[in-house]
């Protein structure tokens, strides 16, 4: 799907709205009226009725402020009342997708449907070539008995007229590691046990349903309460906005930060880290290493192929390094990490470093907000200066390339640009030894980081974008 | 005959367009025809303050001063066939 449609700007308008609420301190008071003002009555509903359309955007806004949609005990609740629980809570957890339920339209099962464009020819080749007799024939049109049918695509392949589509359900489709599923009703749920926080399911959703929870409500608490607020910022940042870096800098502090570390600078140790345990275990006769830098791999190792697990680098993340480096210079402050990625919030919340995680998305939302134009500011430099090769970890061979600058040409490397059922497959085979590279770069996001799911531009004009700010 | 007159395209480069939806727009140029490239000049702008109007949806441009909400690549290009179509008659 493009990266620009409807559903994924409804989720921005809603963020939007969110932090204007946040700021002025209305949202006790306004957020009960927001369904209904961004759909009033006598507009055309995109759903079945208005009605369906406010609940829907209801429970994205009960996602946006962190509730697991799940956790509903009484449908009676408003979001005055979801509001005033998430102004009071002391935490926050690990969850952070949700599935909308009100919003999934429980899109039938992936299937092959013959169309009206079946011309009941005498070929016949979709029914001649169906393994499991399928098809058949009723008033001289095809039609395929989805009980016996295995969704193996021959009809389709086969058909002259390109009668036959594939319909497929698109969250389903676009997770690689079959994560998603319908339950009883239909409706799409997330299996924890599997899931990577890729996050190509929210992408791809095109009813929105699927919604990453915001730690908003408490970034905008932390504000409220006098504290000092530190950004650790991604490199991918740069990539983002058609503005040279240090402008973008600028409006993260015009927006309330107090301070930013970029979380670059935290590359720079993972670089020095990696690339001595990638020598010492080449020392040991090991055949390869792969990156630990992409947290949705590391899940991917972890509850996929575990044969791969001890091969992944010991090395902590550039996020991780960066906790540390923001904990000791600002000591009290409230740390935010902003990037574009679900899987980095998670990996964020087992952090004791970093309290909270805020999504390029959501930075935007932000600025939209406060109307903050990033154009206008003065451009800031940071105190620390990272070297070139750390921001370059925002991309695909970014990180393969600052740690073959350090090694030098005895390392070898692959790289894997974006985890999808393909790529799997071929880690599976490197997990068995089947390389003879000794070096593994993953990312779960085609581009990298910049291909991000929360990202505003994605690769590869991101990536364009990103070059010229270096 | 197509005409030789210039269609000016102007793109908001604010931040709220530019989340809201148009951070794409500026490469427009790219997905111009070659016939258009010659006729066609695209531009960006700052915030054109268009948003004020809640009534009015981003992402904006303007072509030769028409303002167009809710733009998108491929709208542009829609709009922009139809004025050379017109020119023609």
């Amino acid at each position: 799907m493009t990266p620009n449609n409807l559903a994924l700007l409804t989720r921005r308008e809603l963020l939007v709205h969110l932090c204007k609420m946040l700021d002025k301190g209305t949202i006790l008071d306004e957020i009960d009226r927001l369904p209904i003002q961004m759909r009033p009555k006598n507009n055309h509903s995109i759903r079945c009725c208005v009605h369906k359309d406010r609940a829907i955007l209801k429970y994205k806004l009960m996602a946006l402020l962190a509730f697991n949609v799940d956790d509903e005990e009484d449908e009676l609740c408003t979001l005055h009342e979801y509001a005033a629980m998430a102004m009071k809570r002391d935490k926050i957890t690990p969850i952070a997708m949700t599935v909308v339920y009100e919003a999934c339209s429980s899109c039938n099962r992936g299937s092959y449907q013959i169309s009206n464009l079946c011309r009941g020819c005498e070929a016949r080749p979709c029914d001649v070539n169906c393994p499991k007799n399928a098809v058949s024939f009723v008033d001289g049109k095809a039609q395929i008995d989805h009980n016996l049918c295995i969704n193996c695509g021959k009809c389709l392949k086969e058909c002259p007229f390109h009668a036959i589509v594939y319909q497929p359900v698109p969250c389903e489709e676009s997770c690689p590691v079959g994560a998603i599923e319908k339950d009883d009703t239909g409706i799409e749920r997330i299996n924890y046990e599997k899931c990577i926080f890729c996050g190509k399911c929210i992408a791809a959703c095109p009813y929105g349903a699927i919604v990453e929870k915001s730690h908003l409500v408490e970034i905008f608490r932390a504000w409220k309460n006098g504290h000092k607020v530190v950004a650790l910022v991604a490199p991918a940042i740069a990539g983002q906005f058609r503005q040279e870096l240090g402008k973008i800098y600028s409006s993260i502090l015009k927006a309330g930060f107090n301070d930013i570390v970029e979380v670059a600078e935290g590359a720079d140790m993972t670089i020095a880290h990696e690339t001595k345990e990638w020598q010492e275990r080449m020392g040991e006769g090991q055949q390869f290493m792969t990156t630990s830098c992409c947290p949705a791999f590391k899940e991917l190792a972890k509850k996929q192929i575990p044969e791969l697990n001890n091969k992944v680098s010991s090395t902590p993340s550039p996020l991780y390094y960066a906790g540390e480096i923001a904990r000791k210079r600002y000591p009290d402050a409230v740390t935010v990490f902003i990037g574009p990625c679900i899987a980095k919030r998670v990996e964020a919340y087992y952090l004791d470093t970093i309290d909270y995680m805020m999504s390029f998305e959501e930075l935007g939302a932000l600025l939209v907000a406060k109307e903050i134009e990033v154009a206008d500011l003065e451009s800031h430099t940071c105190v620390s200066k990272p070297t070139i090769p750390a921001y370059h970890f925002a991309y695909s061979s970014g990180v393969a390339n600052a740690i073959i600058a350090k090694a030098g040409s005895a390392l070898n490397a692959e790289v894997i640009n974006g985890i999808d059922k393909k790529s799997i497959a071929l880690l599976k085979q490197i997990s068995k030894g089947k390389t003879d590279k000794n070096f593994i770069e993953v990312m779960c996001c085609e581009g990298g980081c910049l291909g991000g799911v929360n990202t505003l531009i994605k690769s590869p004009q991101a990536e364009v974008i990103f070059k010229k700010n270096m | 005959m197509i005409t030789d007159k210039i269609i000016t395209v102007k793109i908001c480069t604010g931040t709220l367009c530019h989340v809201m939806g148009g951070s794409e727009l500026p490469e427009l140029a790219y997905h111009l025809s070659e016939s258009m490239k010659s006729k066609v000049e695209v531009k960006g702008m700052v915030c054109g303050q268009f948003c004020r109007d809640s009534s009015k949806k981003p992402p904006f441009v303007t072509i030769n001063d028409v303002l167009m909400e809710q733009a998108s690549i491929e709208k542009i290009i829609r709009y922009l066939e139809k004025a050379f179509c017109n020119d023609t008659k």
